[in-house]
């Protein structure tokens, strides 16, 4: 069964994923928007320097993660001069990790989402004399809902699902930094199996849950696949 | 003639691929983390003794227990701990009787930072810092072996909440060259100047053996490597001279002569 040491992972795991959700949203959305409208040079190396987390290994991710925010890294110095000291072994420092680690799983939707949403929709906005803003949130982020909902579900469970950066970031500590997925990988390495059953039992019905629910509700809009 | 300048060409290849394949066979090795300074140069000392090629693959002790235990296909296996090596000769994993102790592991407090960490380890009483790092004890070795000493120093209670727990001791060594952590418990043979015998940089103090249960490093010879005359071979060699100069040059005990 499910020890209280196992529930504190839980209960960790669901709020650092939640706020790194709802500040990828905050970040992510504008920066979809740019890139899926921008004709901009920028637009391939911000493309590829978001998709950077699917490709690299966590484990690299988190090891410049853990240097760049160390004491001796520019993060760091920059953090500790904001007398907010360094990053990493905190939940703060786990948030951070998610949020680059989880964020194309964010912008990639949105992106799809408001590039099929075209030019014509914002021009009879326009002529309506709409402002861009009220264009923004009464025209593009209604049709663009099954975008927003495939980026929050994909963003909170693949945050949910890390395991190598906050490994190398998170230093292991009970209550602060021990997510479900390294307390999964605790138990198998100290030869404890019937517990790590429990919860990694537990996070794939959870992982299949989402997805089904995501997929069942999206099926009726064909054009709004996730990671399409 | 073109034809048959060909066939002589293959024939060539064929011999030359053939020759050393005759004789030297190679072994794979799980290998604990802490040991993979010394035997990445003992495997080299090996190759040029032997012919034989020894692969390693570094990590905890507690994963590569477990990857073996499910039909990993190494043929020996050095554990940082003689806990796993014993383990698997009971389940039948590993040859009965093969295992022997190789080494005696050497654990120290270090930091980055120069005059950080005293001679006598009284800054573990003194405190002043925000993270210790450890290997995680419910599984490394290393780990285990820092808890016992901190039990025996009384100072458990008021340093656990300072831990910042490695996967494996070169996680845990990593976190604190990074600055990340102040200080933490990790092995000599991470930071010994070879060509001193002390410790290279930063500061550190060497955690004398009576605060500790001896910490012996256990190789072991598995199921899979009984017919493998190259996994024989290795497990002899790193009884020899040559092996027991490098484990010794790395900041290793050697194990009490029987």
């Amino acid at each position: 069964m499910l020890t209280t040491a196992d529930l504190d992972t839980l209960l960790l795991t669901f709020q650092v994923a939640s706020i790194a959700t709802v500040l990828m949203l905050l970040f992510g959305t504008p920066l979809a928007w740019w890139l899926a409208r921008t004709h901009s040079t920028w637009k391939g190396i911000i493309n590829a320097v978001v998709a950077l987390p699917l490709v690299l290994p966590p484990t690299v991710l988190g090891f410049y993660l853990l240097v760049l925010m160390g004491p001796a890294g520019v993060v760091g110095q920059f953090t500790q001069w904001l007398g907010i000291g360094t990053l990493p072994f905190t939940f703060a420092g786990l948030v951070v990790a998610s949020v680059l680690y989880s964020l194309p799983f964010v912008v990639q939707p949105l992106q799809t989402a408001f590039a099929a949403i075209g030019e014509q929709p914002l021009e009879a906005a326009a002529t309506l004399r709409a402002s861009p803003w009220d264009t923004f949130f009464s025209v593009v982020v209604p049709l663009a809902k099954p975008g927003f909902m495939t980026a929050t579900i994909l963003g909170f469970a693949h945050t949910v699902g890390e395991f190598g950066v906050v490994l190398m970031v998170g230093g292991n500590i009970p209550d602060k930094t021990r997510v479900v997925s390294v307390q999964i990988y605790n138990h198998v390495e100290a030869l404890e199996y019937s517990e790590a059953h429990w919860l990694a039992g537990g996070l794939l019905v959870f992982s299949f849950s989402v997805l089904l629910v995501l997929y069942t509700a999206l099926k009726s809009q064909p054009s709004a696949h996730p990671l399409k | 003639m073109h034809r048959n300048h060909f066939f002589r060409t293959l024939f060539i290849i064929w011999l030359a691929s053939l020759a050393p394949a005759a004789w030297a066979e190679s072994t794979m090795v799980a290998v604990a983390s802490d040991f993979t300074k010394p035997m990445t140069e003992i495997a080299a000392e090996f190759e040029k003794a032997t012919g034989h090629t020894a692969k390693l693959s570094f990590g905890s002790s507690g994963k590569a227990f477990a990857q073996i235990q499910s039909g990993a296909p190494f043929d020996v296996y050095l554990s940082a701990s003689e806990k796993y090596p014993l383990e698997l000769e009971k389940s039948g994993f590993a040859v009965a009787g093969s295992h022997f102790v190789f080494a005696i592991g050497k654990l120290v407090l270090w930091s980055k930072i120069e005059n950080y960490v005293d001679a006598q380890g009284q800054i573990l009483a003194k405190g002043g810092f925000k993270h210790l790092a450890i290997a995680d004890p419910s599984h490394a070795p290393y780990g285990v072996v820092a808890v016992e000493v901190l039990k025996n120093l009384g100072l458990l209670d008021k340093l656990q909440p300072l831990f910042v727990q490695g996967e494996n001791i070169s996680q845990t060594f990593q976190f604190v060259s990074t600055g990340n952590a102040e200080l933490g418990f990790i092995a000599l043979a991470q930071i010994i100047d070879i060509k001193t015998g002390k410790i290279g940089s930063g500061s550190g103090w060497l955690v004398p053996d009576n605060l500790h249960h001896p910490f012996e490093q256990m190789a072991v010879l598995l199921k899979t490597g009984d017919k493998n005359p190259a996994a024989h071979a290795l497990l002899d060699f790193l009884k020899s001279p040559p092996a027991l100069a490098i484990i010794e040059k790395y900041g290793f005990g050697l194990p009490a002569h029987k």
